[in-house]
């Protein structure tokens, strides 16, 4: 087995047991993005129902707030709740996703961009939910008003003392109809239009978590809300500075700093934290293979690897090269991630044609071309000896199947189990080979977004090219897993092997006398 | 064609235990939210101690006075540009002392912002002083043709623990003075 370092192998542990009791389609580790938009929904729903209640101004912000939380504790109290916990909910999970990126490598390379923005966009969330604390002006309100005023302060185009206003009393009801604006509107416009950037290279953004994943937070949250409701500290009181405060770690944990450095020394700590991790794709920088070739002469124009780019990296114009078709595709290097899905879309990578010369197709991987990938299959099938020959197919981003190679198992590794067309499987069985055995990332988690998918859509016929009719189920065998899970894989085989043996046995003694081919 | 989960559930492993697990890493996830969202509780006073929060704005003197300008000055520019005084805009840098109990707690040297360093101040610094009587000083020179303090600022002041006292200041009444401060 490969070398797998540590902080991946913790967080592939930590992804099987919530497979264990979550299922692979309800992993919240395979849905953070959805789950982080789930509770947005739910602080913007929550968030509403608040600020029917909610009075921007100076005197009775806290009274309102307090008012919703005890006087009105069943229906706006259980939403300032859901409000605050959704919140860091979100953060949680926002924060879960960076790591996940991180311990799986998903960072660098053509992730780079998605990286690079979500980490200003995790930034826009930490002070949309600090203008929020402002708002119930109360003891830590009147705190993080006064610390942000500090940090404000300090910055070089800042010429009067904004911190001035919460000491001297010249506060007034303005400055709450401008928080209103900010953490109503202002903010959360600034950050929707941050996660369009953030996902402006991926196609099929998911934003909807699966409904039972929903569910189960949203009773957990409501649960949590009921069991331990939100609840202000005492009122805002200039005479005062709270000894103590209940800080919301999500959100307010850097304030702590200016206790120990100046504004601008906690500037300077936090913006180089900020440039360090947008600058972690490039450290080191990882290589993104050889972008897809488009070629023409055997291109139709039917958009399919358009339509199954997980990276939004090919488009479709009209066609230049005379041929009787209407379009063309396009791919652009800068966006293409080298998955190699595109070569599994094309009908023209079918193994069955051109079968004695070069094949070749609409699209292909330069470095790993389709015609390399039969010739691989051809060389397998003329080498496999024994009564069960398997052939092995799987992607370079999951478990580490080369070891299974031996005498009746030969291995095909691929970009990504997507850049796999259907026909190969059926080209191999159709060859004489027992079996496939097809591996890959886990399921619901594939490098490459959606290769898994767009595999199961081919098998089952809802997605083009599919696999026909005629290629034999039963020896064809899915087993998804990652690195770490090599043992379950030799097991896998096994059963596999056990299956084609009475498979091989059954047609031996319908057929007698004809081995099986 | 079969397709097998990445981890077999197993045969014990039914639909009432997988359940129970979910129920565990939801209360595990909104115990971690929970705590965070509260706990630890942040310090950031000791016991028994107070603030003196120095705060205010100022414009302070200008550093040279107005002055009529020679003849051979005034030759020597446009004709247009030829007013009989220069004066410049530059303001003196601001130099705040505040004593207690006759200690240095903080001595503030603010230049005077803007281009041509001809803007006022704006002052806010924080001191946590233990609760209790103490004599307050509070001396300011704003003026760089003064030696010495321009401003100075005596009282006896009495804090409780967590209170906060304001020193402002306002040159046209006089220089500094204790704020009382709202309480909102």
């Amino acid at each position: 087995m490969s070398y797998i370092n540590p902080i991946k192998r913790v967080y592939l542990a930590i992804e099987a047991w919530f497979n264990l009791s979550f299922g692979s389609a309800w992993n919240p580790l395979y849905n953070l993005g959805t789950l982080a938009f789930f509770f947005f929904w739910v602080v913007l729903i929550s968030g509403l129902y608040l600020f029917i209640f909610f009075d921007t101004s100076l005197s009775g912000a806290y009274a309102s707030v307090e008012y919703m939380t005890h006087d009105q504790w069943y229906a706006a109290g259980v939403m300032r709740s859901l409000h605050r916990y959704a919140s860091d909910a979100a953060i949680v999970t926002i924060m879960l996703h960076m790591f996940r990126e991180f311990a799986l490598d998903r960072y660098r390379g053509f992730r780079w961009f998605s990286w690079f923005t979500g980490v200003p966009t995790l930034w826009m969330v930490i002070t949309l939910g600090i203008t929020g604390y402002w708002l119930v002006w109360d003891e830590l309100g009147l705190y993080v008003a006064m610390l942000s005023s500090q940090l404000v302060d300090a910055l070089p185009f800042m010429n009067s003392a904004m911190a001035r206003n919460f000491v001297g009393g010249q506060l007034t009801d303005r400055f709450f109809t401008l928080m209103a604006f900010l953490h109503l509107l202002g903010q959360p416009l600034f950050l929707v239009f941050a996660i369009w950037i953030h996902v402006k290279r991926l196609s099929f953004v998911e934003i909807t978590a699966p409904i039972g994943l929903s569910m189960g937070s949203f009773i957990a949250l409501l649960a949590l809300s009921l069991a331990a409701p939100a609840v202000s500290h005492g009122p805002a009181d200039m005479e005062k500075v709270t000894a103590v405060l209940n800080l919301d770690w999500f959100y307010l944990a850097v304030y702590p700093l200016l206790d120990y450095f100046t504004a601008g020394q906690t500037w300077m700590i936090t913006l180089g934290i900020t440039f360090f991790m947008m600058i972690m794709p490039w450290l080191p920088p990882k290589k993104t293979g050889h972008a897809a070739e488009v070629h023409l002469d055997h291109c139709n124009g039917c958009e399919q690897c358009a339509d199954d780019c997980p990276f939004d990296a090919i488009s479709v114009q009209a066609r230049t090269d005379g041929a009787r078709y209407e379009n063309e595709v396009v791919v652009h290097p800068n966006l293409c991630a080298a998955c190699g899905i595109c070569v599994g879309s094309c009908p023209s990578s079918n193994p069955f044609r051109q079968k004695n010369e070069q094949l070749e197709t609409g699209i292909d991987m330069p470095q790993f071309p389709i015609n390399d990938i039969r010739e691989r299959i051809n060389k397998a099938v003329s080498e496999l000896l024994g009564d069960t020959r398997i052939i092995v197919i799987g992607c370079d981003n999951a478990l580490d199947f080369a070891g299974l190679e031996s005498s009746d198992i030969k291995v095909l590794s691929l970009y990504c189990i997507g850049m796999m067309p259907p026909t190969i499987v059926e080209y191999a069985l159709q060859k004489g080979v027992d079996g496939v055995l097809i591996t890959g990332c886990r399921t619901g988690d594939c490098y490459y977004r959606y290769g898994n998918k767009w595999m199961d859509q081919r098998f089952d016929g809802s997605r083009r090219p599919i696999l026909r009719g005629r290629a034999d189920r039963d020896r064809i065998k899915v087993f998804r897993a990652a690195e770490t899970d090599c043992k379950n894989l030799r097991s896998e085989v096994a059963d596999f092997r056990k299956q084609l043996q009475k498979l091989n046995e059954a047609e031996t003694s319908n057929q007698p006398g004809q081995a099986h081919e | 064609m079969k397709q097998k989960p990445v981890i077999s559930l197993g045969k014990l492993m039914n639909k009432v235990l997988r359940y129970t697990l979910q129920v565990f890493n939801y209360t595990l996830f909104m115990a971690i939210v929970w705590y965070f969202s509260i706990q630890p509780p942040y310090r950031q006073l000791e016991e028994g101690q107070a603030v003196v929060t120095l705060s205010f704005s100022h414009a302070a003197e200008l550093r040279e006075a107005c002055r009529r300008m020679s003849q051979e000055e005034l030759l020597k520019l446009p004709p247009n540009m030829r007013l009989p005084t220069s004066c410049p805009r530059e303001r003196s840098p601001v130099t705040v002392e505040l004593f207690l109990d006759k200690k240095l707690m903080t001595r503030q040297v603010v230049e005077a912002p803007g281009l041509h360093q001809d803007q006022g101040i704006d002052m806010f610094h924080r001191i946590k002083v233990p609760a209790g009587d103490h004599k307050l000083r509070v001396s300011m020179n704003d003026d760089v043709k003064v030696e010495g303090p321009t401003y100075r600022f005596e009282k006896d002041i009495t804090l409780q623990p967590e209170e906060q006292v304001l020193v402002d200041f306002n040159a046209n009444s006089g220089g500094f003075y204790i704020n009382i401060l709202p309480k909102r």
